[in-house]
């Protein structure tokens, strides 16, 4: 009989970094099962912070961040990061582990099987697009950006979260890999059906990958909706993000 | 090749040494990283605290080793004469290079893959053992290799204190004056050193090695070996069953000898088994090692005892400071024995030529000359009330510049070699007259009797008194002439005191 609970929650969240610089003011919001949602927002605008928040790398001062319903100060902080899949902005592949290694982290520290982990991690290392018996032995300095941002992925999926955090997946690739890693996203994402929190400072990724779209200025969300009705926005700190997008999809003037 | 001739002669005992030396280097590093990793690791995490650790790492460090081994010796558990102290100042060594590189490297290690981790869910100490440690191993490798060639060096000076280890060979060739059998000990040394450098390179390549998992095994059954040796090799170390009599001596070639003599007489008298402590680094090592129970007997000499030992004034008479002495001894549970026959007194010494060329006689006679010369003094000479300040005080003697501190071995060739101009060197020792060296009258009786005496421990020679009547007959059997004789045959003509020694029980026997 109770209401279905959104994945993750933001009430009322305020977080001041160590340093003293305020990042959060109030800010409320919520993600729900199996939605992908785009975080937009300027550099040090504080999406990362944003992220850190959901799997308790960081504490808000006030408020509360819910996750599957529970205030993260109440989970044990090791479970949550291992129930949530963590994409990070410069990948953070362990330079010391092959790529089944590195795939294989968390099920490897929940104990899972050593056949059940070589099995799952040939699992992903397909899903992500990558042949096993060409990548499994590789090293991370041995593979390509695209390829190593793929392994991130994989490796945020092993032990398969309900939640995957993924801060600027894209953001290091050039536009061609960019654009096949985005579409295979999708690809996934309707297969797996994750709950997606996807920071970038990317508009036309925003709009092209989420269910709905926050625009983060400041600390505060500008806006907070689905990405037909956020591309026709009138406020015109979300235009000017728009407008870096369509600037780059009109032809270059010679 | 003397040394290779030498090496050859002496293969049991060379092969003894270098076990010795590995095992003190390997035991000791193994500890400095069983403790220094984990303070690294303490010290990483902290940094308000990595500088004074570091600080105080580094302050050990530059404590000289011979003073470390000084410090050390008369503290319970960690001191005494023998292996334990050596290892002791070894781990101390050991430590900074690795606090230090393991804090190097993982301070070094990106901050986004530390952040990765924590992220995944890894507790601190899956964080330590899956990610920082095997991304910070080259870094701590690099210092537990400095730390182990460092050892190779220092574990040398561990046979001042009776350790054992090659430094045996360099501190014997250095109170024989003798650089062959210097050599024979350094170039082992030296070996080992690289050794222990390139096979620590090898294995953490080894351990590193990303794709050919023989190696990786291999250097895994290597390590594993290596442990199990070390274990092994400290259990025979530290529960080592004790020999019944431990001979200890001083650190020159006369006290080698004697040391020689008096073990060689116990083992053919008694049939008792010997162990032999010898080249301990001085009076007061010999000192605190019979009174601790390290050693059973050492030969000692009446004036140094009455002074160094027992800190009491100077008098003349040597029957009278035998008596005080043997009185002395037995209030601290030790036994004085038969005087051996000779007496070793401090000897002023000159150039034989200067002597010839400024007709100086005695003490007196080079007086006038000192001002315009220098002086070389072994240190215990130098600080010895019966030394060097009662002697300048009764004679007037002063100097061109103060005395230089030398190694007592060394002055013999400083003085023959012109850097300094007058010595204090023994009245038996066999350079007096390889070297041409003049010992001059001591005119106003300054220098007490030093005359060579066995000491045993009181205990020891009630549980033994085979022992007892064993060293009783060596009583007046060295003559100062026999005794110089011996001292020479070491010095100039290069034979071991062991063979030696065995030369003159021999005669003995046989006559």
């Amino acid at each position: 009989m109770s209401l279905p609970v959104p994945a993750i929650q933001f009430e009322d969240v305020s977080y001041t970094q160590p340093s003293g610089a305020r990042i959060f003011d109030s800010l409320t919001l919520s993600v729900d099962t199996g939605e992908v949602m785009a975080l937009v927002g300027r550099s040090g605008a504080g999406k990362t912070t944003l992220l850190r928040l959901v799997n308790r790398l960081a504490l808000p001062q006030s408020g509360r961040v819910l996750v599957d319903g529970r205030d993260t100060r109440e989970w044990d902080p090791i479970r949550l990061r291992r129930s949530i899949g963590y994409v990070i902005q410069d990948v953070g592949l362990f330079p010391h582990m092959t790529v089944a290694d590195n795939i294989g982290v968390v099920p490897r520290l929940e104990n899972w099987d050593p056949s059940r982990i070589q099995a799952r991690t040939r699992e992903l290392l397909e899903l992500v697009g990558l042949s096993w018996d060409t990548h499994a032995g590789r090293w991370p300095n041995e593979l390509s950006g695209g390829q190593r941002q793929r392994v991130g992925v994989a490796r945020a999926l092993a032990a398969d979260p309900a939640v995957l955090l993924m801060d600027e997946p894209f953001g290091a690739l050039d536009p061609v890999t960019r654009a096949e890693l985005q579409r295979e996203f999708r690809t996934i994402q309707s297969r797996l059906r994750k709950t997606v929190i996807i920071v970038t400072h990317d508009m036309l990724e925003a709009l092209s990958l989420a269910h709905r779209v926050a625009v983060l200025d400041d600390g505060v969300v500008i806006a907070f909706d689905v990405p037909e009705r956020i591309a026709q926005a009138t406020d015109p700190r979300v235009r000017k993000l728009l407008d870096a997008v369509t600037l780059k999809l009109r032809p270059e003037q010679p | 090749m003397k040394v290779v001739q030498f090496w050859l002669s002496h293969r049991a005992e060379l092969t003894g040494l270098i076990g010795q030396h590995v095992l003190l280097v390997a035991v000791s590093t193994l500890v400095a990283i069983a403790a220094g990793v984990p303070l690294g690791i303490f010290a990483a995490r902290r940094p308000r605290l990595s500088a004074p650790l570091v600080g105080i790492a580094n302050l050990v460090q530059t404590v000289p080793s011979l003073a470390m081994f000084g410090f050390l010796l008369p503290v319970p558990l960690l001191g005494g004469v023998g292996a334990r102290t050596a290892i002791v100042v070894l781990i101390l060594y050991g430590l900074l290079p690795i606090i230090r590189t393991t804090i190097a490297g993982l301070q070094g290690i990106d901050r986004s893959i530390r952040e990765a981790g924590t992220a995944m869910g890894m507790t601190r100490g899956e964080l330590l053992r899956q990610v920082e440690l095997p991304l910070a191993m080259p870094s701590i490798v690099a210092g537990i290799r400095v730390a182990a060639v460092v050892g190779v060096g220092s574990a040398t000076i561990a046979a001042a204190i009776g350790a054992g280890g090659l430094g045996e060979y360099i501190y014997r060739g250095l109170s024989m004056v003798d650089t062959t059998v210097i050599l024979a000990g350094a170039i082992p040394a030296a070996v080992l050193a690289l050794i222990f450098d390139g096979g620590l390179l090898w294995l953490e390549r080894g351990l590193a090695s990303r794709r050919r998992t023989g190696t990786r095994r291999l250097a895994a059954a290597a390590v594993a070996a290596l442990m199990a040796l070390v274990i092994v090799g400290s259990a025979t170390v530290f529960s080592g069953r004790r020999a019944a009599i431990v001979v200890g001596s001083k650190n020159f070639t006369e006290q080698l000898i004697l040391g020689e003599i008096v073990a060689g007489t116990i083992e053919r008298e008694t049939g008792l088994t010997v162990d032999r402590r010898l080249n301990l680094g001085g009076t007061l090592i010999c000192e605190r090692a019979l009174a601790s129970g390290d050693i059973d007997v050492y030969v000692e000499y009446t004036g140094t005892a009455l002074t160094a030992v027992f800190h009491q004034p100077l008098t003349n008479d040597s029957s009278a400071v035998l008596q005080t002495v043997r009185d002395a001894y037995a209030r601290t549970g030790r036994a004085l024995l038969e005087p051996l026959g000779f007496n070793n007194t401090f000897t002023i010494l000159v150039r034989g030529s200067d002597a010839r060329r400024l007709k100086v006689k005695t003490i007196d006679d080079a007086a006038v000359e000192t001002p315009r010369w220098r002086a070389g003094f072994g240190y215990e000479f130098l600080e010895r009330p019966d030394g060097f300040p009662g002697l300048s005080k009764i004679y007037g003697l002063r100097f061109a510049e103060p005395p230089r501190v030398m190694d007592l071995t060394l002055t013999y060739r400083a003085l023959a070699s012109g850097q300094v101009d007058l010595i204090a060197g023994d009245a038996t020792a066999g350079l007096i007259s390889a070297l041409d060296l003049f010992p001059l009258v001591d005119n106003r009786h300054y220098f007490p009797p030093y005359d060579a005496v066995p000491v045993a421990r009181a205990a020891t020679l009630m549980r033994h008194p085979e022992v007892r009547r064993a060293l009783t007959s060596l009583a007046g059997t060295i003559s100062a002439e026999d005794m110089r004789a011996m001292n020479n045959a070491a010095d100039a003509g290069k034979e071991d005191p062991a063979a030696i020694a065995r030369q003159f029980l021999e005669r003995r026997l046989g006559r």
